[in-house]
């Protein structure tokens, strides 16, 4: 068992499904005998809203919330949701960017333009910048629902969570008639970030 | 085996070991999940009540009949429900009963952020405040030992951040209790001036009483770091006070109210620089300076909002400095909005349209406020359009309420908008009232409530007749409308809005998100006719977009094809795909 922290920052847009990555990884924690605290949001930023949660764990977590510059990994359902949280990356952290557009409110009614080359900006600033099409890989395996869980093979890939472990709480959270499409989309997911890094 | 459960999940399993057999509430982030994880254990009592207030008597009665209580809400319907719990402390219990709160520091999911850790004080109430999940579970376990103990209903504080985080929990067993006896008592249950004096008494005297128990009760405890800095500190922020000052002294108060004064002044004693860390209302600062203590608090922490570490650390830590991207500047903010689909977006955009004064109430349809759509003029709290409404006719005369609507969702109209309905034809104003009925409680997850016909356990019961109430209230002018129809809903609304008589109008569409059934129709945008007016996105719609360099129009994979946009499209560019 490692002797830090392990903060990670999952963040998008209401409804993408950020609540089941972060319970499948704070599974794979509590089977490895860790501490572990989730912060979720639900609530009025789950229609729509930007939305953050939160995992951390060790061998004792106090804060349920990861500190601004203290996050190895930040996951971003959404491109321009990596860039508004990205001042809680470490020093050395990396970002995993889905390469997936949804226009908030403001764009939609002219007010503001949709930065698209975000991703790239981010990618400059920080070494350790992934950006996938989760959403492509998910259609390919059979769902594009099942975008979240190539996002948690690559997630546990990058943090070091060993496969079968993974698997297993994959297997214990997902329902029964998703698991085959879900299983397949982690591996995908696992592999992609093998091949980048 | 441990697990990992958010706090509203392990308030619901600690009520289920107390041996509870009935729980009641009405949804509001962030304590919807607590009687909803209740309802799932066998053997026990859940309902989903019209509203706070009689969630409370529902739980006063059960109380007084004898069976452990569990009462939840939100912080701002323990307002609803303040009338019965003022007074129901002082009948006192039978059975145990425990009110939890769930406050929103922050603002969330709320419309105010007040601290109710001041009702423990106002209503003479114990109040605990757990700090993770497994202190959640075992609080409420104490919490209704406590209220039998000295007779009170106890209140379980909580807020956002406890009781929508995952901690990991032990669970333990049921303890099956027998309903107490129940035995008729006018003089403690029936509140009449003598009985009430009498019960005064008992009152104070239980708050001297609980002032002795605070004192020694493993609720508040000490953990000696060095002596140089002392924090009071207690629920969530207690955890953020650990993670970022591991040396200091601190006093952790699992109990609020009433404050252990003893305990506190010999910690004042023995440490250099006394500190109290509490979000919101400085409740504990105020008594522990009106006991002569010198104390720092509200003038190093805000009044306003959540706690953070780094907050924390940043006034009493060594905080490294954050490095800033400052790409957050760049970015467009990305608040909350109305789904793909959603019924409500037709009434908003046609309320718009028609540029009438909209006095709304809280649901998913406060975000028609919001631009584009811009459709609403005040929102106060749950049912207080319609009355707004009456009080706008009143001041301004009825040309005025001919351009005015009140707009309330189906379950705010039957939690706190019938009575102002009651209130417009008795008193003869002529408001045009909207009820938008969506057949659920969407804004807080899709719960079911009187108008839907099912119950917290999703089995179908008695269902109310919105329409039949209606008239039955004495509104002799009620419609029934599509919200997705553009063309009959604003005839409708002219129709209803010239008449010098009440009117209802009843919009009927289901949430879209309990659309079960997907949409074989699927629309796309026909580049030849489409002319970049962009009329299309007045709709605050994230099913439809523009590309900037095409200045065209296109779908969006989101799209659940509700033919509200090919309303709106006067080159009738947004088209059906055949077969
Ligand atoms: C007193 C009080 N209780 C609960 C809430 C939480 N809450 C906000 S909106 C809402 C209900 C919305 O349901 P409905 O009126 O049917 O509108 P919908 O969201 O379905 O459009 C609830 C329960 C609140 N704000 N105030």
């Amino acid at each position: 068992m490692q002797s830090q922290t392990t903060d990670i920052l999952i963040v998008g847009v209401g409804g993408q499904g950020t609540l089941l990555t972060s319970r499948i990884i704070a599974q794979v924690a509590v089977q490895l005998g860790y501490d572990v605290k989730v912060s979720e949001v639900h609530g009025m930023a789950q229609r729509g809203g930007s939305v953050v949660t939160q995992v951390r764990y060790g061998k004792k977590i106090y804060s349920p919330i990861i500190k601004k510059g203290e996050a190895d990994v930040i996951l971003a359902f959404e491109k321009i949701e990596a860039a508004r949280w990205l001042d809680y990356l470490k020093a050395d952290g990396m970002v995993i960017i889905n390469n997936e557009r949804v226009n908030p409110l403001p764009v939609m009614s002219g007010k503001a333009k949709y930065p698209e080359d975000i991703h790239e900006k981010v990618a400059a600033l920080v070494e350790k910048t992934v950006v996938v099409d989760a959403t492509d890989i998910a259609a390919r395996c059979g769902n594009v629902k099942a975008a979240n869980v190539v996002l948690v093979g690559i997630l546990s890939q990058a943090i070091g969570l060993p496969v079968e472990e993974v698997e297993k709480a994959i297997r214990a959270i997902v329902p029964g008639k998703a698991l085959e499409v879900n299983q397949e989309a982690f591996r995908e997911g696992r592999k992609l970030l093998e091949q980048t890094v | 085996m441990k697990k990992l459960m958010i706090g509203n999940a392990a308030i619901a399993r600690g009520a289920y070991e107390a041996g509870a057999t009935v729980a009641t509430a009405y949804p509001g982030t962030p304590s919807t999940e607590i009687v909803s994880n209740f309802a799932q254990y066998e053997g026990v009592y859940a309902e989903w009540s019209p509203n706070e207030k009689v969630a409370m008597e529902v739980g006063a009665g059960a109380s007084i009949g004898g069976a452990r209580t569990l009462v939840a809400m939100k912080h701002v319907g323990v307002n609803v429900a303040a009338d019965p719990l003022y007074t129901f402390a002082y009948t006192g219990v039978n059975g145990g009963l425990v009110i939890v709160s769930g406050d929103d520091p922050g603002m969330h999911s709320s419309q105010n952020e007040q601290d109710n850790r001041g009702y423990g004080r106002f209503a003479k109430l114990p109040v605990l405040e757990p700090a993770d999940s497994q202190e959640a579970l075992d609080f409420t376990r104490m919490a209704f030992n406590l209220s039998e103990e000295y007779d009170t209903p106890v209140m379980l504080r909580v807020t956002t951040r406890l009781a929508h985080s995952q901690t990991m929990v032990e669970e333990g067993e049921r303890t099956d209790l027998p309903l107490k006896d129940y035995e008729k008592n006018a003089a403690k249950y029936v509140m009449l001036p003598g009985h009430a004096r009498m019960r005064h008494i008992e009152v104070e005297k239980r708050m001297l009483k609980l002032g002795e128990y605070a004192e020694t009760t493993p609720l508040n405890s000490i953990e000696w770091g060095s002596k140089e800095v002392g924090i009071i500190t207690s629920g969530v922020v207690y955890q953020y006070v650990k993670e970022v000052l591991p040396e200091v002294s601190v006093l952790k108060l699992g109990m609020t109210n009433p404050l252990p004064q003893n305990l506190i002044k010999s910690f004042a004693e023995q440490v250099d620089r006394l500190i109290i860390i509490e979000e919101l209302e400085p409740v504990i600062e105020e008594q522990v300076k009106s006991w002569g203590i010198k104390v720092e608090g509200k003038e190093l922490f805000s009044l306003l909002g959540e706690y953070s570490p780094e907050m924390i650390e940043a006034k009493l830590g060594q905080a490294k400095p954050v490095r800033s991207y400052g790409l957050d500047k760049e970015i467009p903010a990305r608040p909350p909005l109305m789904c793909p689909g959603c019924p409500h977006r037709g009434v908003f955009h046609t309320l718009h349209k028609m540029k009438l004064a909209v006095m709304g109430d809280i649901g998913c349809y406060t975000l028609g406020a919001l631009s584009p759509l811009d459709g609403m003029d005040a929102c106060i709290c749950m049912g207080a359009s319609i009355g707004s409404a009456m009080g706008m006719e009143k001041a301004r005369g009825e040309d005025f309420a001919s351009k005015t609507v009140a707009v309330i969702g189906d379950s705010t109209f039957v939690h706190s908008g019938i009575t102002a309905l009651i209130d417009v034809v008795y008193n003869q104003g002529t408001s045009t009232v909207m009820i938008l009925d969506n057949d659920t409680t969407a804004m807080t997850g899709h719960q079911e409530h009187p108008g839907t016909g099912m119950t917290i356990r999703q089995q179908a019961t008695n269902k109310l007749d919105i329409e039949g109430l209606v008239k039955a209230v004495g509104v002799k002018n009620i419609r029934i409308v599509d919200p997705l129809n553009l063309v009959e809903l604003e005839a409708t609304l002219k129709e209803e809005l010239n008449r010098r008589e009440p009117s209802v109008i009843i919009t009927k569409r289901p949430c879209v998100l309990l659309d079960k059934i997907p949409n074989t129709v699927k629309y796309y945008v026909d580049e030849e006719l489409c002319k970049g007016c962009k009329l299309c996105l007045k709709v605050g719609c994230s099913g439809i977009y523009f590309i900037e360099e095409d200045k065209k129009a296109v779908m969006h994979a989101s799209c659940v094809a509700c033919g509200l946009c090919p309303q709106i499209c006067t080159f009738d560019a947004i088209k059906k795909v055949e077969g």
